[in-house]
């Protein structure tokens, strides 16, 4: 048991963020391994198509141009809005920049600060539960000089982010240091029709997860043995000479059929004339036509 | 070891598709195929020679094609690439049709008995032109000569064998070549054209060996504009840069002079500029202003005169020489439903060498161009012929006052389709005009039976044959019990909508929309999309299904739109009207009212959504579904994919309550340079899911489908390998897709390709999408599937809960749950590059699916949805096995006999659509492009019915001699038992 609960602590604290309402907890991300690399293990799995696909950006005040494969620090904000309201900071992410030595460059060990809501905010919020509209979030599309070309927005009903406290779930896709699109909503369902209910705590707990581009499976290539194994290579497969039951059983069970036939006919001749008064009758219980006609 | 696994191969493939192919005498039943050759713009008969008349024509689908004219048949044709557009059209030698094609650079000769190419040669020059081809009487060296001036430079090639003689540059850089003449019976030619666009500038050419002879410039300090007509082989006409000042150009003998004649001399009341006609016509030639065509005649001493003053459309075709020294030319009037064709000789406006009548169908439209063609008459007269080509694009052939043949061109460009049903047949509607008596009924039955026992003779079996093809069953006007006979209502480039019979693809109505109609207001309309508007279930008897066509009134998005309401049983025009706003997007809506028109929103360029029908009743029920309705919308120029909700007001001054504004949901921002959107596609609305469970029997599992009719399928290419295919290498190029909630602008699933490139052809069906698309790093050409699956309906695996109700399978489903889904992928090499795919769509979704691909052969072949499973591994095991999972292979197979299209050819394939047929097995498919093929298609067979070969006659004859035997012997038996009780 104990171990299963180890096991289940490590998965939290790998996916939770240390929020404020909390007490103190290491503002430390421990880094998935999947998503960000693990600290301290060796050099994390490189996405090697970021060097040709993501043209660096260059940003002096940023960045430190110091060795190869150096790491900077960059903060961008959050800003959210309320149904169709003006948007307004809510938080601020923190990440750091990993500049590959070919030119590449990949966000890392992303942490998020979030505001807590002014009472304002609040009043905002419950006026949107109970319009059941939209609460709005943006992020620059691109880290290094926001806010990019445009802002990605998203949005969720408001009720569907109220559970004890209020709890939102980040999923960003980045493409080196531009943000693509940010998948933002309830960590849970979020069933329809949309109930009114009020968070119990005004403190949000975020969960934050940053996705790159996965490769797509190579086409499978096949060597010559297995292609050869197919077709033969030209030449033409013979199909293996089928058993003899196999070729011609649509003949073989009729052919049975009429000679069980044959056999009780002449099984039944002797009889007939063994018995040889009454024939005819005799004849009648086997042909079942003529049976039937005599019943009448 | 391997021989049986080669055996299991085999087995499984042989067993995969056994009748997809068709027989011989089974070409034809269901399908049909249609040839045409898009809209005509130059003509040249042949008719010179005994033996079978012609017309070599050229047309706007860059088709060439040799016409009978006889019957408008196509005697053959040639489809050019798709940027091969022909300039010129000449017949040389009486045997080669020569071309001149992809501006000016490629000049090919074809065989005019059987099209087959002689000879291609290639031209090329120092800069972009116009590009003329005349057909001179030079002889160098035996070759006859046709020059050519393109790209800037003068070319004479031999007709024998395409090589160039001589070529000459023209020293002038803004030289803009207007005409090339060769004077009859003389050496040389002149080359004409304006520079610097004030000057005239003029060349005589020695056509033997391209030697310049003379050149002559005047200014002009007016400008010129537009086209020049010729009046003769010295004189040309054209006008100013204002449109009001005629100028006649005359340049004998190297002399140039430039004679201005105001218009408003000719014309009194003359309004505004006019536009010259390009023609060549001795001594004449025609302007228009406004509507109104003036012909001018320009006598010997220079002077022009005013001949006649054409209210009425009119089409003015090119010269025909019919003697020496005298030429006539066509004219077509529209005069109320009747056009009038007259030829005129050239110098002699009054006198008419023909004059005719002829009655047209209104829904061609105007005439757009006259060819005329001359014949000797039986009584040694002069007789005409004319080709017409109508604003619908159809082509005609009118002779002696009739319209000998008429060919539907329009058909070649269709823009969307949509299908409807055929009338419910009912005691009132008679049929009775296709149905067949009782004497043929049996009589054809006889022939049947007598087939189906081997006794029919030849004869016998070719009349069976034509029966089956030409059954009036399948042609009927009336629904059937399977579905198969329905309405494809297609809507083409010239804005004219068709009404085509899937049974045997004759058009039952074809309407000219006058909304599509070129007008003051609406420039050049055209159409955008075409869906089905009212489709009654329960008034099906007594009202008629209707369909919507939205158009706009030029090329840009912000155009005004223009909608209009057609019958879809009649063809007549319910309503039309143009709109106040733009249309940049048309969404069908899941709701109808109680009419049962389907509301439909419009979108303009403003973002703004406008609820159609506009009445009370469509507001109140949009009203409720409100706040569920969700739009976005793709900006493919700068990679921005956006999705919106309604308002409940646009935002406009104009207080209209059917407007709503829009609110920005979210945002995905491609970045601009490594992403470039290619394609979008997205689940066809009417598609039937039979259910969402899929059995894994391998494991003993069930995978949920996610299936959402939300979901955006996304492919973006770098924008450095948006070009050709191998314009960049395999490190620079990639392609990424993405699956997209359209709700909540959620990504799904993010690939990436790398060393790939579009172009992308993807389909998208119940819960996988399939796309085509370039290997650069493996040079061929991939498909990769994605299925997506939902993991959060997996814990309603459990019986007991499923028992006691604890699931959550009835509950409504909301795209704001946080949606966990898998993706499961695979990629194939597949040998064909491809033009457009497709899935078959079946009434029910039981069915299994296949896909149709349209490939570059302008073919369409079926490829099993199972050989592209992303579950297939090299060794399945024996559940798999039994489940359909083939063993995995590297590349797609191609069955020959899976082609659907058997041995024709789609010629220009562009769409392929699938139509459900009531029937579950059967899905019907039309493919368009240039040609039209439509056929019945089983993906698994016609599990569901019998085969159309199976006889009934005989199966009842059967059972009645059974009967008959049985009473015979019943009847012999009591005999025999009388007797022998009897005895």
């Amino acid at each position: 048991m104990d171990t299963i609960k180890v096991v289940a602590a490590i998965i939290l604290t790998i996916y939770l963020f240390p929020f404020l309402s909390f007490g103190f907890q290491s503002d430390e991300l421990l880094v998935d391994d999947e998503e960000f690399g693990l600290e301290g293990a060796p050099q994390p799995r490189f996405p090697e198509p970021t060097s040709t696909r993501s043209a660096p950006v260059t940003t002096a005040t940023r960045k430190r141009h110091s060795d190869l494969d150096s790491d900077s620090k960059i903060e961008f904000s959050l800003d959210h809005a309320f149904g169709d309201s003006d948007f307004s900071p809510a938080g601020t992410f923190s990440a750091r920049i990993k500049t590959w030595s070919h030119g590449g460059q990949t966000l890392t060990k992303l942490r998020f600060s979030r505001n807590n809501f002014t009472s304002e905010e609040q009043k905002k919020f419950k006026n949107l539960l109970e319009s059941d509209d939209f609460y709005r979030i943006r992020l620059p599309s691109n880290v290094l000089s926001p806010p990019g070309r445009d802002f990605i927005i998203s949005s969720v009903k408001a009720r569907c982010l109220p559970r004890e406290g209020l709890d939102e779930h980040f999923v960003i896709h980045l493409e080196g240091v531009n943000v693509l699109a940010v998948n933002y909503g309830s960590p849970g369902s979020c069933s329809y029709p949309r109930n009114l209910k009020l968070p119990v705590k005004w403190s949000f707990s975020s969960y934050t997860v940053l996705k790159n581009s996965e490769q797509a499976p190579r086409a499978p290539i096949f060597t010559e043995e297995i292609l050869g194994g197919e077709n033969g290579g030209g030449e033409v497969v013979q199909p293996p000479e089928r058993s003899f039951w196999a070729k011609y059983w649509m003949y073989l069970i009729p052919l049975g059929l009429i000679i069980t036939n044959a056999i009780t006919q002449a099984m039944n001749m002797p009889e007939e004339q063994a018995t040889g008064q009454v024939p005819a009758s005799a004849g009648m219980v086997q042909r079942g036509p003529s049976s039937a006609a005599r019943r009448r | 070891m391997p021989i049986t696994h080669a055996f299991l191969l085999f087995f499984i493939f042989s067993s995969l598709q056994p009748t997809l192919s068709l027989y011989e005498d089974q070409v034809g039943l269901t399908d049909w195929h249609q040839q045409y050759i898009g809209k005509v713009k130059q003509a040249v008969f042949h008719t010179h020679k005994t033996g079978r008349k012609r017309v070599v024509v050229s047309t706007e689908d860059n088709v060439i094609a040799t016409l009978d004219l006889r019957r408008g048949e196509i005697f053959w044709r040639h489809v050019l690439g798709h940027n091969d557009v022909v300039d010129g059209i000449v017949i040389a030698l009486g045997k080669y049709v020569i071309t001149l094609s992809s501006e000016g650079s490629i000049l090919r000769a074809w065989n005019l008995p059987d099209g087959q190419m002689v000879w291609e040669s290639s031209l090329h020059g120092p800069k972009h032109s116009k590009s003329l081809l005349v057909m001179t009487n030079v002889v160098i060296e035996k070759d006859n000569v046709v020059i050519i001036f393109s790209n800037g430079r003068l070319h004479a090639v031999s007709c024998i064998d395409g090589e160039v003689l001589w070529n000459k540059d023209f020293e002038v850089e803004s030289l803009k070549v207007q005409k090339v003449i060769q004077p009859p019976g003389s050496n040389f030619v002149y080359v004409v054209g304006f520079a610097a666009s004030s000057h005239f500038e003029m060349y005589q050419i020695n056509a033997k060996n391209g030697e310049l002879l003379k050149h002559e410039s005047a200014a002009f300090s007016g400008g010129f504009s537009g086209e020049v007509s010729l009046v003769s082989s010295e004189t040309l006409v054209a006008l100013d840069s204002t449109g009001l000042i005629l100028l006649r150009i005359r340049f004998h003998k190297g002399n140039v002079s430039i004679q201005q004649t105001p218009i408003s001399n000719l014309v009194e009341d003359s309004l505004g500029p006019a536009v010259i006609i390009p023609s060549s016509i001795m001594e004449l030639f025609a302007i228009k202003i406004n509507a109104v065509t003036i012909f001018i005649r320009v006598t010997g001493t220079g002077k022009l005169e005013v001949v006649e003053k054409a209210n009425h459309e009119t089409a003015v075709g090119d010269a025909l020489s019919i003697s020496e020294g005298q030429q006539a030319f066509g004219l077509v009037q529209h005069a109320g439903r009747d056009i009038h064709l007259t030829v005129k000789l050239a110098h002699d406006w009054g006198g008419d060498l023909l004059k005719e009548s002829i009655k047209m169908d209104q829904q061609r439209g105007l005439v757009h161009k006259v060819f005329i063609n001359n014949y000797v008459r039986t009584d040694g007269s002069y007789g005409f012929r004319a080709l017409i080509v109508m604003e619908d694009h159809s082509l005609l052939l009118l002779q002696q006052g009739a319209i000998v043949w008429s060919r539907e061109d329009g058909l070649a460009s269709i823009i969307d389709v949509t299908t409807s049903e055929l009338p419910v047949e009912r005691a009132g509607v008679s049929v009775a005009k296709v149905e067949l008596n009782l004497f043929e009924w049996l009589k054809g039955h006889m022939l049947k039976l007598k087939g189906t026992l081997m006794l029919a003779s030849p004869e016998d079996i070719a009349a069976i044959q034509y029966m089956r093809l030409k059954s009036s069953e399948k042609s009927k006007m009336t629904r059937d019990h399977n579905g198969f006979r329905k309405l494809l209502i297609a809507l083409t480039r010239a804005g004219k909508l068709f009404a085509l019979h899937t049974g045997d693809g004759r058009i039952v109505w074809s309407l000219l929309l006058q909304s599509l109609h070129k007008s003051e207001a609406c420039q050049h309309p055209i159409g955008l999309n075409l869906c089905p508007w009212q489709v009654p279930h329960h008034h099906a008897l007594d009202e008629n299904p209707s369909v919507l066509v939205v158009g706009r009134c030029g090329p840009s998005s912000d155009a005004p739109g223009v909608i209009s309401f057609v019958d879809s049983y009649t063809g007549k025009e319910l309503s039309s009207s143009s709109l106040v706003h733009s249309v940049a997007q048309v969404i069908p809506l899941p709701y109808t009212d109680s009419t049962e028109q389907r509301l439909h929103l419009l979108i303009d360029a403003d973002k703004h959504a406008h609820l159609y029908p506009k009445t009370p009743e469509a507001i109140g029920i949009f009203q409720r579904e409100f706040s569920n309705i969700y739009w976005y919308s793709v900006e493919d120029d700068n990679g921005i994919i956006k999705g919106y909700a309604l308002k409940s007001k646009c935002d406009g001054t104009v207080a209209d309550k059917f407007c709503f504004g829009s609110r920005e949901l979210w945002s995905i921002v491609l970045p601009s340079e490594s992403e470039k959107i290619i394609a979008t596609v997205t689940r066809k609305l009417n598609e039937a899911v039979h259910t969402q469970a899929k059995l894994i029997a391998a494991d003993q599992d069930v995978m949920y489908k996610y299936i959402s009719r939300n979901l955006l399928f996304v492919a973006t290419v770098a924008p450095k390998a948006s070009g050709e295919i191998g314009s960049v290498t395999p490190e620079e190029s990639w392609l990424v897709v993405y699956l997209i909630d359209t709700v909540t602008g959620f990504v799904l699933h993010r690939v990436t390709h790398h060393g790939s490139q579009g172009p992308v052809e993807a389909v998208f069906s119940e819960n996988w999408v399939v796309y085509h698309y370039f290997n650069l790093r493996a040079h061929r050409y991939e498909m990769s599937v994605i299925e997506i699956y939902d993991q959060s309906w997996a814990d309603n695996k459990d019986v007991w809960k499923l028992v006691v109700g604890k699931h959550n399978l009835t509950s409504p489903i909301s795209s704001y749950s946080r949606s966990e889904v898998v993706t499961k992928s695979q990629s194939y090499f597949f040998t064909h590059s491809l033009k457009a795919i497709a899935v078959t769509s079946t009434a029910k979704g039981i069915t299994s699916k296949q896909l149709l691909i349209g490939t570059i052969g302008d073919q369409v072949l079926a490829l099993d949805k199972r050989f592209l499973d992303p579950r297939r591994s090299v060794n399945p095991t024996q559940a798999e096995r039994e489940e359909g999972i083939i063993p995995l292979t590297d590349s797609l197979p191609i069955i020959p006999q899976s082609y659907i299209t058997h041995n024709l050819r789609v010629e220009g394939l562009r769409g392929i659509i699938t139509v459900p047929a009531k029937l579950e097995s059967t899905t019907l498919v039309f493919a368009h492009g240039l040609d039209l093929f439509f056929t019945h298609f089983a993906p698994s067979r016609t599990y569901d019915s019998l085969t159309e070969d199976f006889s009934c006659a005989l199966l009842l004859i059967t059972i009645v001699v059974l009967v008959a035997a049985i009473f015979v012997t019943w009847v012999l038996s009591q005999r025999k038992e009388l007797q022998d009780k009897w005895r």
